[in-house]
């Protein structure tokens, strides 16, 4: 079995029917138990108070905001590669996910800044580099919306992704490089040193399983939804053909 | 049960009521567009079906 099996819209229709329970389901279970727990049974922060929570909500949404352009950055170099339908219709159903996300990770961000920077919005590297990215998923829509044939919407924001992707890239890895602005570093490393504490680390790990299947779970039903558009307008020109 | 969130309340409510409406009005829009796509499309194919014998 291939994974380009999954590029015929039947065979990727078949699946995503058979999946898309279970992910709903995953989904509720996950963000529920994570949210609850880091709500309700985790204790302030020695230095934060009650604004550690926010943890749950935002770390999570700024992870997805990113990763969901990656996700369709892959798509689209799919598209221009191999000229797979579906995938560029993965690309195109997951950036209004993309887009809530970031706007989540922004809102929740200067929530939190606020109390803590004392200020709502700094023009700090990573913040500043996130706002692009935001401007980069409204642009990707828009485009998608004003171009009429489907092939060279695909391509013309299959290229504005590419380019996307350094913003994206940045919004990542900013406070690597930059040691400059207000915005802490990672809150998640592989260097364990770096981690938060476990009494915040294990339901924040849920969150982010959570928002990770939220994401999938929105992007399987979308991409439906863009495969039937796409049938829909080949069923109506045969008909204004005949 | 409600922990007490002190001088944060607005910050960590605020937080999660946005997150709640716009996670809402993602689910609710993708929901409503998918509905909406599925009954047009059944409709067009049974019209086509009826006229193709």
């Amino acid at each position: 079995m291939s994974i380009w099996e999954y590029a015929n819209p039947k065979k990727f229709m078949q699946t995503s029917a058979w999946a898309l329970p279970w992910a709903v389901g995953l989904t509720v279970v996950l963000l529920v138990v994570g949210l609850v727990w880091g709500f309700f049974f985790t204790p302030d922060d020695y230095k934060q108070g009650s604004t550690v929570k926010i943890i749950y909500l935002h770390v999570p949404s700024a992870m997805m905001a990113i990763n969901a352009w990656v996700m369709m950055l892959v798509t689209s170099l799919i598209w221009i590669v191999r000229r797979h339908h579906v995938s560029v219709l993965a690309a195109k159903a997951a950036a209004p996910v993309g887009l809530t996300f970031t706007l989540i990770a922004l809102v929740t961000g200067a929530l939190w800044g606020q109390p803590m920077w004392g200020t709502w919005w700094a023009w700090d590297p990573r913040l500043t580099s996130f706002l692009i990215l935001t401007l980069f998923y409204f642009g990707y829509m828009a485009l998608w919306a004003a171009v009429e044939d489907p092939d060279t919407a695909a391509d013309l924001t299959s290229i504005l992704c590419l380019v996307g992707s350094v913003f994206a890239l940045l919004s990542r890895y900013a406070v690597l490089f930059w040691n400059q602005g207000l915005h802490q570093g990672a809150s998640l490393s592989l260097d364990k040193e770096e981690n938060v504490s476990d009494v915040f680390w294990q339901p924040l790990v849920i969150c982010i399983a959570g928002f990770i299947l939220l994401f999938v779970t929105m992007v399987l039903l979308r991409t439906r939804t863009e495969i039937r558009s796409r049938r829909l307008k080949a069923l109506l020109a045969r008909e204004r053909v005949a | 049960m409600m922990p007490e969130l002190g001088k944060y309340a607005f910050a960590v409510m605020g937080s999660y009521a946005a997150t709640a409406v716009l996670i809402a009005a993602l689910v609710g829009l993708t929901l409503w567009q998918s509905a909406r796509m599925k009954r047009a499309l059944a409709e067009v194919e049974a019209r086509q079906e009826k006229t193709d014998g």
